[in-house]
């Protein structure tokens, strides 16, 4: 036993009770970052701070949030899911396939009704989540690659479907996630909010989501404490896909259309907020109160970046040095190591 | 702050390595005060305490990993060389330690000469000198490791003596092994002991950490205790009772005799785990029948199947035949959540690997198995968990902060605590319990030991898995397991060798 200096006595209850308010305050690491930012970007335009443009801040990173909160999910099981941002073009393009009418260009000619499309939406994302847990889990192939593979594969078919061309033909069903406002706020911002909430709540405080920490912080342990480790991450995987493709839906709500890329190269940017926001590459840790602060920060910097006019040459160039400063800012500020 | 003890020793001999009132402190709370260590050459020390007691941070220390607030490290009478300079540390001492530090894809010959590489003429890796010179080395200390297999492929004995090579290949002759005997079986135990024997023959100096005392006596001259971050005593191990050893580790007297001398269940006490023929992979038929209230021990060696067979009772492997009864009722093997569902506890074998969640709390740990349970409709409400925690904390003594703290800020005896903690969590009807006081201290070990007794005065019954005879003494009777037949039983009162000797397959 380590003996205290000033004490022989064991540490009194006050220093567990100190060091998890702490632990609290960790995820919170980025909230300073985001304050200077708030800022910073009162200075560079006047308008900045306006109400409106604030709710377009939201608006505009709503579909990144629901794609953040999938691989946040999958991160914490300790897995892996990189094909998030093709299932999120794919979803929404198969649907609008099944309900576009039989005069346009491309088309399944079906003419469903809106709500049967966007039930298959869903379908689609989550039928894909499926695919991947059942290589992954039961086949027990490596997720990196196979969700790689997935990518690949997702974006391939979206293309082929629709022949490379922009869909814009649907209901306003369709639409409605962005254009619909509730309190002046878009709907898709309301439902990202209640798909933190809610994931949140069953992270902290249900058995389910204390089981996604358990199985990315020791899977062996998991399984001897008789938690379905397999159930628990095709499940995992299946959620993950669902939640890619309503972000895939709120993307074309806010684009007015389906193009052949959408969500390409998304899943990049979903990283990088996913590990600012402190969720661990190596399973079992993050919080998503700290996923969200991580895709706010990145809202702010594009909207910030807009604003001041950046040169579109060189937007790439500042969005990754930014990302890289912001992760440096998260590591000296929560002080521990990302991994 | 070198005061100079040598010029008052009456000894004329220099010890190989020496430390001067040396201190360590992280923080505000002190890891190590004022110890002296001598360690003669050629001796093997044993240097022995608690979980915490301030053991690694002497090993790190004496390794020169961290550099000492106060008191001095001296080789051979010199001062020991600055933290900075790892070679020249490296030609004086190594450290074997539980974990591995070869590198398990590589062949043995290339760990021996990891980063120091024999060259060609044009500054390429020379793989004929490289071999040749390992060969050499392997001849020259007696090692018959063949160099060319890969080190993830080597047993762990084998694989302990190439970081020994290694170690005296840089030329040190002062060797620390931090608990090497930790995962060999006997008959292994025996063999590292013969080579430790002979390398001390050839000059080399162990200093020797163990929480198996009896091995303290077997092969070391001269045992060092530490407690509570202090120096106790330092002594011949002729000269020092188990008794009196016990009680400088523990600070009072400690009975480790404390064992069953007769079976306590009588025969017609309801069964509660019934086998009949049951086999899987690593054993053939068993037939098995424990009452309420009894203990039963299974030994065997390393290849034996008792581990298999207990964790085919368990949910964590699946058996292959035969009928698997639990209070009249069959479960599914292979299936913790149904085992768990049909009233078994397990402490598995290893609790880094599957006992613990690093990250999470002795509260959530502990409830683990029972995490349905605390709240409605799967929802783990704060208050219960708490509560839970703090049941377990008192209940098995645990020395924590609160239920709250991560389990791997706590020391190894109280993380096994936290997994037995999981293991009572569900009140099991059979409680199995592998390897429970691997990598324990003496304290530890008696309050996890107590908990059997505990169970099986609530009319459970009990099944303790270990290679060690002070957990076995608990149990009501042993049944020994051999190439994974079933072929000896000891009841209660059994005399050590003869326990030893079935469990190496010496028949009588």
């Amino acid at each position: 036993m380590i003996t205290d200096v000033t004490t022989k006595a064991p540490a009194p209850a006050g220093a567990g009770r100190r060091r998890i308010v702490w632990g609290r305050l960790r995820e919170l690491a980025l909230v300073p970052a985001i304050l200077v930012l708030l800022v910073v970007g009162s200075f560079v335009s006047p308008s900045f701070l306006s109400q409106a443009n604030l709710v377009s801040i939201l608006g505009a990173s709503a579909a990144l949030a629901m794609l953040v909160l999938a691989e946040a999910l999958i991160l914490i099981t300790g897995k892996f899911d990189l094909s998030i941002e093709s299932s999120a073009g794919l979803a929404p393009a198969i649907g609008a396939l099944l309900v576009v009418p039989a005069t346009a260009a491309v088309g399944f000619g079906t003419e469903l009704p809106a709500g049967v499309a966007l039930v298959a939406v869903i379908a689609v994302g989550a039928v894909v989540g499926l695919f991947n847990a059942i290589l992954i889990v039961k086949f027990r192939l490596n997720a990196f690659i196979v969700t790689l593979a997935m990518l690949i594969v997702l974006r391939g078919l979206h293309v082929g479907v629709t022949e490379g061309q922009t869909l814009f033909d649907m209901p306003d069903a369709f639409f409605a996630l962005a254009t619909t406002t509730f309190v002046g706020v878009p709907l898709s911002v309301w439902l990202a909010v209640v798909a933190f909430a809610i994931a949140g709540f069953m992270l902290r405080y249900h058995r389910l989501g204390r089981a996604l920490y358990a199985i990315g912080g020791n899977i062996e342990a998991a399984r001897a404490a008789g938690i379905r480790v397999e159930r628990v991450m095709i499940g995992v995987y299946v959620v993950g896909g669902v939640l890619a493709a309503v972000g895939g839906l709120i993307l074309t709500g806010y684009v007015g259309a389906i193009s052949a890329n959408q969500g390409q190269n998304m899943i990049f940017t979903v990283f990088a907020a996913a590990v600012i926001g402190g969720i661990s590459m190596d399973g079992g840790k993050g919080s998503m109160f700290g996923a969200l602060t991580g895709v706010l920060l990145l809202g702010i910097v594009n909207n910030m970046l807009t604003i001041a006019q950046v040169s579109s040459f060189w937007i790439q160039a500042v969005q990754g040095a930014i990302i890289l400063v912001a992760l440096m800012i998260a590591r000296v500020t929560s002080g521990r190591a990302q991994d | 702050m070198a005061h100079d003890k040598t010029a008052e020793d009456p000894s004329a001999v220099i010890p190989l390595v020496e430390t001067l009132g040396l201190g360590r402190r992280f923080g505000s709370t002190v890891a190590l005060r004022d110890v002296d260590l001598r360690v003669l050459p050629g001796q093997s020390h044993a240097l022995v305490g608690r979980n915490g007691a301030g053991k690694s941070t002497l090993v790190s220390l004496l390794t020169g990993l961290a550099s000492p607030d106060t008191g001095e490290v001296r080789f051979g009478g010199e001062a020991a060389p600055s933290v900075a300079d790892r070679d020249a540390w490296r030609s004086r001492v190594a450290c074997v330690y539980q974990k591995s530090t070869v590198i398990p894809e590589l062949t043995v010959a290339e760990n021996l000469f990891v980063n120091r590489q024999p060259l060609t003429r044009f500054g390429a890796i020379d793989w004929r000198r490289l071999r040749a010179e390992s060969r050499e080395l392997m001849e020259q200390w007696d090692v018959h490791v063949d160099i060319d297999r890969q080190v993830r492929d080597l047993t762990v004995e084998d694989r302990q003596m190439v970081e020994i090579a290694r170690a005296l290949s840089f030329g040190a002759r002062f060797i620390i092994l931090d608990e090497p005997t930790a995962q060999l079986d006997s008959a292994e135990i025996d063999r590292l002991f013969e080579r430790m024997r002979a390398l001390q023959e050839s000059g080399v100096t162990f200093l020797f950490i163990s929480h198996h005392l009896q091995e303290v006596y077997e092969v070391c001259q001269e045992v060092t205790v530490l407690r509570d971050a202090r120096w106790i005593l330092t002594a011949p191990v002729a000269d020092l009772g188990k008794a009196e050893l016990v009680k400088a580790m523990t600070g009072e007297a400690a009975d480790l005799g404390a064992g069953v001398t007769a079976p306590r269940v009588a025969d017609d006490a309801p069964a509660v785990l019934e086998l009949s023929a049951f086999t899987g992979d690593g054993f053939n038929p068993v037939d098995l029948t424990v009452r309420a209230g009894e203990v039963v021990g299974l030994a065997g060696s390393s290849g034996s199947g008792k581990v298999e067979l207990a964790e085919s009772l368990v949910g964590l492997r699946a058996a292959k035949g035969g009928t698997l009864l639990l209070d009249g009722r069959s479960y599914r093997t292979g299936d913790v959540p149904a085992a768990l569902a049909a009233g078994v506890g397990c402490v598995p074998r290893d609790r880094h690997h599957q006992g613990l969640v690093p990250g999470l709390s002795i509260a959530e740990n502990g409830s683990m198995t029972i995490a349905g349970r605390l709240g409605p409709a799967g929802v783990i409400a704060p208050r219960a968990l708490a509560g839970h925690g703090e049941r377990a904390i008192a209940d098995l003594d645990i020395r924590a902060e609160g239920p709250s703290q991560p389990v791997d800020a706590l020391s190894g005896g109280n993380q096994q605590k936290v997994v037995m903690a999981r293991a009572l969590a569900t009140d099991p009807r059979l409680l199995v319990l592998i390897n429970p006081t691997a990598g324990v201290d003496v304290k530890s070990k008696e309050s996890l030991l107590g908990v059997i007794d505990r169970v099986r005065e609530t009319g459970a019954a009990v099944i303790v898995i270990s290679d060690e005879l002070d957990d076995l003494r608990r149990c009501d009777r042993v049944v020994v397991l051999f190439h994974g037949d079933t072929v000896a039983e000891h009841a209660a009162g059994w005399r050590d060798q003869d326990l030893v000797a079935s469990i190496e397959g010496i028949t009588a």
